[in-house]
């Protein structure tokens, strides 16, 4: 007889285990607009399947609180009902022995107070106020709507500058996001139902590759309106391009000696080569916009002058000043902000790191910009000092290891405590106290010093990538809200007291991605139009493939490869292999063209114009 | 040209053809419910799948196209197996009280559902119960619907009203009226297109057939009835009797032997509109009124409804002429009580109307002298006529052709294309003509507002009555109608006259009419009217002998203080719902 055995999983857990992988991908791709009370009954459902049965609270509270919520959705609940359901979740989380108990009931909890409303319209009206009202997910997630499953279908067939048209219906900047959006749209992609998301900006950027020179659509008769841009960063260029398109006269201005923004001065050319981003500008340009370089709003001219001199006024100077540590020797030579660094990088003013130690402070994608940046400017060792851990970084995973393998250090869980100068009163290192991570607040870890000694970090050049914020004093003095850092609009992107003057992008929004800013270009090109008395549409007649018939075999997903690090970090040249025309014809086989299949195909699945 | 196999025959195809449409182009017709070519083709039943060659899922045929090289199977032991299980899934939450149905033995359903042969049902039934204002003319069960979603595309595609909409997410998604209202509180036109196009009996007119048999019971009411233009056109198609010999005549014979003690057809009050609104039209053209904006014909509620509650700016430009129905009723209720010695609340008007909407232009009053009441008292719908024959036991064939009653004996043909699109057009025209030159002009003179096809949206046309140039325009369906005053409002285009139908095709395609799932008949029927009116012996509305005899009897003339106070009508006595539902 054998005292103890080697446990064998039993085929049906295998299975199981399987389905949880299966759930999981599942909850991610879950579409937006489901009704909260259904949801957290499905929820609660399988929570109470995970009971051991031991205990009451858990055993027999979980189902009657499941009771109670069908309910509530089957129209027989009363207020009383939600009462009910308060003080029997509070009762189960305060007494159920384990968190199977206590946190099931925690979610129901958090779902009754959070979502209250709906809880009460199912009672009084017995009807769900939510609305699946967006049923293609990559669309509907992609700030700037952009027609994700068309495209996708044209890069399987091979028509590129097709593509490439529709694309620029929502966005004329196809070329940049291919190479760096940050696709929000794969976020919920249902194809996670199946094995993975579609790699969508992938299939963009082959797009972007394979087109060729792709001319602009013919705008529309003149209007004879004059509309001033301040700013050429992606928000005020995309507004420029529809605003011409729309017939509409656009001039813009920009204060440094080239167009594009943070595209040329905050992202480095490994991510963007700038050859590339010209693309887009250009096509842009080619609608006929008109540039005057080297004009600072509040210096060269007013938001009056240019409102007595065109007809509509729009503000996307982009959030470009810094925001400051606050700490003792901030002022010392050899400490910038990454701002201002990459921008001399962009201008083609490189510093030089040879031999150095650099430290950049922050974990977000500016840092690894300016953390990769610094390398391949000959730095000796450049780390990253971050208050919280890895996994807390704000910045894109890929941007992480991206740096991680060209062997920059990380320093993780160090509070930025004093910078340190030598006797020339240049930087020579940072003293970083360090931390522990702890309670989890607003579903962020936060972090306490451990109380150890702090810790010097010896460095030639410290680079502080914390947030950016936008010169308003001008726009304050000429009556334009502004407000924590940010110009406030309406969500027209106007002001109701100053009319013909709009804001968009990251002045508006605070600092945030290409294609919000892009979003917020249109919304603003739309009202702006219709603020002149017009009801231009944008639309593009490229016709889109029928979606194919065949069955959606588990696939797994092509990502992008790079360069060897030790090679790229010798030079500034993209980082980011192209996927081969085989690759991108199976990956856009992959998609499951929810325009087609599904509710796409009867509300909201492809809107053909704006 | 796309070749493909479907049932293993080899058939070609034009490109774009979808797969259920090249299978019927071979005889073979895959069964469908929720599929309205055009404006549902949203996949939603997945009874129409078919079976591809090398491929495991099955496809719908009614949205997917045929491709070079497709192997089709329609009827294979998966495609049967997959089809019948979804039939009784939708089974199981539609409510199978048949015998109690107004759709029952018209019904895509229960169709497909026998078809199957469906016998036992293996799952548990579980209805979706709904409250609904019984009152209102449009009725919904909740327990009927099988969210085809058709109702909703209809209203949204064809009507462009969106009072209905999904509703509810996940296993209770359904459907209701948008926004989360009350369908008394929403600006639903009653045009009946969404009762039309259900396949099941989800959605219906209020059936007020108990009224009438009440009333004819009643040995104190004498009932006089009213029997609209599209009724005749369509009526037999619900009794099995042949276009040909579906007469009026028969109609008439029928509401006799149901017991009415009069009948009339409405044809006549046509004639009598026709006097009222071509006078006020020629009155208001000439004084200049219609240079900004043109007069609007009022005969339809479903359009009364809808520019009051979309453009209630625009109403003073309606007609203020009673819609034929109504004239009708007050002319029964006075001119005609007078004639045979009896008072106006001794008297019962039933119309029966090609029309859900008339349901509810009833309500409108009317006063004269000590009465107090309504010009209507009931109406019924086509559909609610062929019901009230079948529950009567009459068999059609031994229905005769019967002369209306007299005094309001004789219509025209003019009066009788009312019931199509551009039909009251051109009979305002016929009889404008004739009061600007003072003589008729050829009874064919103004076809030029004729329907070509069903689904055409605005039909123009210029013409020349004396010294005058009348720029009219005839549309029908709201959505159509939306789009027309959009552009008269942007200044895009100009009228003096334009005539709206709610229904698409006019009163023949109305949604009182009888149901031919997936089938438009409303130029068909239009066809039929156009041929009455062309071997009718009057033609023109002025012509009529009995409309004459009622001027120089009772109303003087057109347009005189008694006319206005009986055949015409304050649009604004009435509210709609505020506000638009689109927003």
């Amino acid at each position: 007889m054998s005292r103890l055995e080697i446990l064998a999983p039993n085929k049906a857990q295998v299975v199981v285990e399987g389905l949880y992988r299966d759930l999981e991908r599942r909850i991610e791709s879950s579409p937006p607009g489901l009704c909260p009370v259904d949801m957290t009954r499905a929820f609660l459902e399988m929570c109470h399947a995970q009971t051991c049965g031991k205990c009451v609270p858990c055993r027999i509270g979980l189902w009657q609180l499941k009771k109670l919520l069908t309910d509530v959705l089957d129209g027989k609940a009363t207020m009383g009902t939600l009462d009910l359901m308060e003080s029997l979740a509070t009762a189960i989380m305060d007494s159920a022995d384990c968190a199977i108990g206590y946190e099931a009931a925690h979610m129901v909890y958090k779902s009754l107070i959070g979502c209250r409303e709906d809880y009460e319209e199912h009672i009084r009206q017995g009807r769900c106020t939510c609305q699946y009202s967006q049923p293609v997910p990559c669309v509907s997630l992609c700030p700037a709507h952009v027609d994700i499953p068309g495209y996708i279908a044209l890069v399987g067939e091979g028509r590129y500058a097709d593509a490439i048209r529709l694309i620029r219906k929502d966005n004329p900047f196809p070329t940049t996001c291919g190479f760096i959006c940050e696709h929000p749209c794969e976020a919920r992609c249902r194809r996670n139902m199946v094995d993975d998301a579609i790699n969508i900006r992938g299939l963009k950027r082959m797009a972007a590759d394979y087109a060729g020179k792709v001319p602009p659509p013919a705008c529309a008769p003149a209007t004879g309106k004059k509309i001033a841009v301040v700013g050429g960063g992606p928000g005020g260029l995309s507004a420029a391009y529809y605003l011409q398109l729309m017939g509409h006269e656009v001039t813009v201005f920009e204060m440094l000696p080239k167009l594009g923004g943070m595209l040329r001065y905050g992202i480095p050319n490994y991510r963007l080569p700038k050859d590339r981003l010209d693309d887009d500008i250009n096509a842009i340009l080619e609608t006929g916009v008109k540039v005057e370089f080297g004009k600072r709003i509040g210096q060269d001219m007013t938001i009056q002058s240019l409102r007595e001199e065109y007809d509509a006024v729009l503000i996307t100077i982009g959030a470009s000043t810094d925001k400051k540590l606050g700490i003792d020797g901030e002022q010392a030579e050899g400490v910038l902000s990454a701002v201002k660094f990459l921008r001399d990088v962009g201008k083609g003013e490189n510093p030089d790191l040879a031999g150095q130690e650099v430290a950049v402070i922050g974990g977000g994608n500016v840092s690894m910009d300016a953390v990769r940046t610094a390398k391949r400017l000959g730095a000796k060792k450049v780390s990253i000092v971050y208050r919280r851990r890895v996994a807390d970084m704000t910045a894109l995973p890929a941007e992480i290891e991206g740096a991680i393998a060209e062997g920059i250090e990380v320093q993780t869980l160090m509070a930025p405590s004093r910078i340190v100068t030598d006797d020339s009163g240049h930087v020579s290192g940072i003293y970083v106290t360090p931390q522990m991570i702890s309670k989890i607040k607003d579903g962020r870890a936060s972090v306490r010093p451990t109380g150890e000694e702090d810790v010097l970090i010896p460095c030639r050049t410290l680079i502080v990538a914390i947030g950016q914020d936008i010169e308003y004093q001008h726009f304050e003095e000429a009556g334009v809200p502004v407000e924590r850092g940010k110009i406030l609009t309406q969500k027209y992107g106007g002001f109701d007291n100053i009319p013909g003057v709009f804001a968009g992008g990251d002045c508006a929004s605070g600092p945030a991605s290409v294609i919000k800013a892009i979003a917020a270009a249109k919304v603003v090109a739309a009202n702006i139009d219709e603020y002149l008395g017009f009801h231009h549409e944008i639309s593009c007649d490229v016709e889109i493939p029928e979606a194919r018939l065949a069955d959606r075999l588990p696939c797994g997903r092509v990502n992008m490869t790079e360069r060897e690090a030790c090679e790229r970090v010798c030079d500034f040249n993209g980082v980011e292999n192209c996927m081969t025309e085989a690759e991108a014809k199976q990956e856009a086989s992959r998609c499951l063209r929810c325009d087609h299949f599904g509710y796409g195909i009867f509300k909201g699945g492809r809107e053909k114009l704006w | 040209m796309v070749n493909i196999t479907i049932d293993n025959r080899n058939i070609s195809v034009p490109e774009g053809t979808t797969i259920m449409e090249a299978a019927a182009s071979a005889g073979i017709p895959v069964p469908k419910l929720c599929y309205l070519k055009g404006i549902n083709e949203i996949a939603a039943c997945r009874v129409c799948v078919v079976e591809l060659e090398g491929m495991d899922k099955l496809v719908t045929s009614c949205n997917n196209v045929a491709k070079e090289g497709m192997v089709v199977y329609t009827n294979s032991p998966k495609v049967r197996a997959a089809r019948k299980r979804n039939v009784q899934l939708l089974l199981s939450q539609h409510d199978c009280k048949c015998a109690t149905c107004v759709r029952s033995g018209n019904c895509s359903l229960q169709k497909v559902a026998n078809d199957f042969n469906n016998i036992d049902l293996p799952f548990k039934e579980r209805f979706e119960d709904t409250p609904w204002d019984k009152t209102f003319p449009l009725i919904r069960d909740s327990r009927k619907c099988i969210k085809c979603m058709r109702c909703i595309q209809i209203c949204d595609k064809v009507q462009d009203l969106h009072i209905w909409d999904v509703t509810g997410t996940g296993s209770r998604t359904t459907v209701n009226v948008a926004g989360n209202k009350k369908i008394s509180d929403v600006s639903c036109s009653l045009c009946g297109q969404c009762i039309t196009h259900c396949p099941v009996g989800a959605l219906r007119e209020r059936d007020d057939t108990d009224e009438v048999w009440d009333a004819i019971a009643d040995k104190k009411k004498i009932v006089v009835a009213q029997v609209a233009p599209a009724v005749r056109a369509a009526w037999g198609e619900a009794l099995g009797i042949p276009l040909e010999e579906a007469t009026i005549g028969k109609i008439m014979d029928s509401l006799k032997r149901l017991g009415i003690d009069y009948v009339f057809d409405t044809t006549f009050s046509a004639d009598l509109t026709i006097m009222e609104e071509g006078n006020e039209f020629l009155e208001r053209f000439t004084k200049g009124e219609l240079r900004l904006r043109p007069m609007f014909t009022s005969c339809c509620p479903g359009w009364i409804r809808f520019i009051k509650s979309q453009y209630p700016h625009l109403v003073p430009q309606l007609s203020t002429a009673k819609s034929p129905q109504q004239m009708f009723g007050a002319v029964m209720k006075t001119y005609f009580a007078q004639s045979i010695g009896a008072r106006p609340e001794d008297i019962f008007t039933v119309s029966v109307m090609p029309c859900v909407a008339k349901k509810g232009e009833r309500n409108m009053e009317l006063f004269y002298g000590e009465y107090a009441g309504h010009d209507i008292d009931a109406v019924l719908t086509t559909r609610e006529l062929t019901r009230m024959i079948r529950s009567a036991h009459i068999d059609p064939t031994t229905l005769k052709d019967r002369e209306c009653d007299p005094l309001m004996r004789e219509g025209s043909g003019a009066g009788v294309i009312f019931g199509a699109t551009g039909g009251v057009m051109e009979a305002a025209l016929r009889t404008a003509h004739y009061l600007v030159t003072g003589k008729n002009a050829d009874p064919d003179a103004f076809k030029a507002v004729r329907s070509p096809a069903f689904g055409t949206g605005v039909i123009e046309a210029e013409v020349q009555i004396g010294d005058a140039t009348i720029r009219a325009a005839v549309v029908s369906g709201l959505g159509n109608t939306r789009k027309l005053i959009e552009s008269i409002e942007h200044g895009e285009v100009h009228y003096d006259f334009v005539e709206v139908m709610a229904c698409p095709g006019g009163c023949v395609g109305g949604g009182g009419q009888p149901i031919h799932d997936g089938q438009e008949l409303a130029h068909e029927r239009g066809k039929n009217l156009y041929f009455l009116d062309s071997n009718a012996k009057l033609r023109f509305s002025h012509d009529n002998p009995d409309i004459q005899k009622l001027y120089n009897d009772f109303m003087e003339k057109p347009l005189s203080h008694k006319a206005h106070m009986l055949l015409h009508t304050d649009h604004n006595a009435w509210e709609m719902p505020a506000g638009k539902t689109t927003e």
